[in-house]
């Protein structure tokens, strides 16, 4: 790997001119090699995704061929109306969207206020509770799943969107974690300065926290929106009736109840459910991206 | 009112800070023990039960787990099929996703491009994902076979193949390695440069560099991902329940699927109680282990302010 130039130059200049030339070839190689790598990648990873979208507009001749059409011409836009007819999938939007929205109302409850005593009150037992607070992070949801599950039953709760929706409402151990560790780096002074005043912790919490607090909780609204858009398991066990499905356990159904496959109606109906996330992506990209790079803070 | 004020008046500081504190906290306390630590409870006992949710529980002492260890011939399956995914998939992630990062992190152009290209997989929902590789393959017309075609190979029937169905199932997870390499990435970028400096001056070329410096520096983030990527693992489900539903010939049984079987298939609560009791331990032990010998490989930087 690493030649030794100075048997080949003699005289110190052209020894490091050489040592210099050598290093750029091998700089650029370098570069090379990587970008190939790179662009292998980037391919492997990003076809899939505009083979769903190329499917989506795709006649059932044009999925069939082989090889396979890239950009389907003409476009079959009526698989989107189609895959609608099929099962109504603008239904099961509106119902996921209302999950959505309640369960950020209940975050947006429940998590701040938490996460700003853990972060700033002093209080017996802080430490002690936030360690189990970490732990709950780490706990396997399929511990509690059943218990859980009889839990709702008891209280006449299945078929209904509570079980999916009041738990966010007593806050989410890993969005308090995020909101804390946000709150910390802000000057201690702030809040004692406020308390000299006379401010209450509410106060300072709303008044003072909250409104510096904007980049955390935009992150956790995209957790929280993706967490509740994407949740597949909550639904298949609690949701049974047909009209209350969400839209991931809608697409689940749509592949089960196909009986000859129309990939291209199947990956409209993916496309259904992909696209909003995109979106939301490209509007606020830094912040999922800032978002997932805080997950990996260590606490 | 005034009683109430007249009241907390007449509390020390540290009362109030003390009642404040818990008053902040009880939305989270109360779930604590509503949604977790009953259910914990209730999921030990249950376990030691026959419970069919339509009559009630009934005490059957250790008969669950005596069944389980001895005459469950799926349980052994979903066990090894979970050992299988975890194994592979969790070294896999971690070595392609710090690969990727290490990548991006070099000082080369179009960095913006390539990382978006990489996350965007990640978010994408997972339903849809699973429905998508379900399309890409397709043994005839997919498009994973048509590549391989391409190259002179024949694709096998991916997800109707016992042996091949598991890789498919990690191929189709693989696909979400953006995530834990944007973590990486985010690590990567937070290493100060003065160690590399330091470590040229000492005459340490690109690849000790990376052993001395790069590696250590990250050990944390390989920590933290090690851990939440075999915890997750080990509760797979989505993807095989959509793609396979456990099949072919129980080749994608995986834990979670099983315990699902036992629990909202079958109506055996009591049984699926101490399937999940299992799981609990084992993933408690693994995680304990993986902490206990990361003092041997995990490097913190002394009197870091975390």
């Amino acid at each position: 790997m690493t030649a030794k130039p100075v048997s080949y130059t003699p005289s110190q200049q052209l020894q490091t001119q050489s040592w210099f030339g050598r290093k750029s070839v091998q700089q650029t190689i370098k570069k090379a090699f990587l970008y190939i790598v790179l662009s292998v990648a980037a391919a492997l990873l990003a076809i899939p995704l505009f083979w769903m979208l190329s499917t989506s507009l795709k006649s059932l001749q044009q999925q069939a061929a082989w090889p396979p059409v890239w950009i389907p011409h003409p476009l079959a836009w009526r698989n989107y109306p189609d895959a609608y007819n099929f099962l109504p999938l603008g239904r099961y939007t509106a119902n996921t969207l209302l999950i959505v929205a309640v369960t950020m109302v209940g975050t947006f409850f429940s998590c701040p206020i938490v996460a700003y005593a853990f972060a700033r009150i002093r209080f017996p037992g802080r430490e002690a509770l936030f360690v189990v607070l970490i732990a709950t992070i780490m706990l396997p949801q399929a511990v509690r799943l059943i218990p859980t599950y009889l839990m709702f039953d008891w209280l006449g709760w299945l078929n209904t969107y509570l079980p999916l929706t009041v738990p966010a409402f007593f806050g989410s151990p890993f969005y308090i974690f995020l909101l804390r560790q946000y709150f910390r780096t802000f000057p201690e002074d702030l809040a004692d300065a406020a308390r000299v005043d006379g401010a209450n912790e509410l106060g300072i919490l709303l008044r003072i926290f909250l409104p510096m607090t904007g980049p955390a909780l935009a992150v956790v609204a995209i957790f929280s929106f993706q967490s509740h858009w994407n949740d597949f398991f909550g639904p298949l066990i609690y949701l049974n009736r047909e009209e209350m499905r969400t839209l991931a356990l809608g697409l689940y159904y749509f592949k089960a109840y196909q009986d000859t496959t129309n990939w291209g109606q199947l990956m409209a109906a993916a496309s259904t459910m992909t696209v909003p996330v995109l979106i939301l992506f490209a509007l606020f990209q830094r912040h999922f991206i800032q978002g997932v790079a805080l997950t990996g803070i260590k606490g | 009112m005034t009683p109430l004020a007249g009241w907390w008046q007449a509390q020390s500081q540290g009362r109030r800070r003390a009642i404040t504190g818990y008053a902040f906290i009880s939305p989270w306390l109360i779930g604590l023990l509503a949604f977790t630590l009953f259910p914990i409870l209730m999921v030990f006992f249950l376990g030691f039960t026959r419970y069919g949710v339509f009559d009630s529980p009934q005490w059957v002492g250790l008969a669950n787990y005596g069944r389980i260890f001895t005459d469950d011939r799926l349980f052994r399956i979903s066990l090894l099929n979970t050992l299988y995914y975890v194994g592979i998939s969790v070294p896999l992630h971690i070595t392609v996703g710090f690969l990727l990062a290490l990548g991006l992190n070099a000082k080369i152009k179009g960095v913006t491009l390539f990382r978006t290209l990489f996350y965007v997989p990640s978010i994408v929902p997972q339903v849809a994902g699973v429905l998508l590789f379900v399309w890409l393959f397709q043994p005839q017309i997919g498009l994973v076979n048509w590549m391989l075609d391409l190259l002179g190979l024949r694709g096998p029937n991916w997800l109707g193949r016992p042996e091949w169905a598991k890789p498919a199932i990690i191929i189709m997870s693989l696909w979400g390695v953006g995530g834990g390499m944007i973590i990486y990435l985010a690590g990567l970028q937070s290493i100060p440069q003065h160690l590399y400096e330091a470590a040229q001056i000492d005459g340490a070329n690109e690849w000790s560099q990376f052993w001395a410096v790069t590696v250590p520096m990250m050990t944390p983030t390989i920590f933290f991902n090690l851990v939440m990527g075999m915890i997750n693992s080990f509760q797979v489900f989505t993807t095989a329940y959509i793609a396979t539903g456990g099949g072919p010939m129980n080749a994608t049984l995986f834990y979670m699927l099983y315990l699902y079987n036992s629990g909202f298939q079958d109506f055996k609560m009591g049984y699926a109680s101490a399937l999940a009791w299992i799981l609990f331990a084992l993933v408690l032990l693994l995680t304990l282990l993986i902490f206990r010998s990361s003092a041997s490989w995990v490097y913190y930087e002394s009197g870091g302010e975390r």
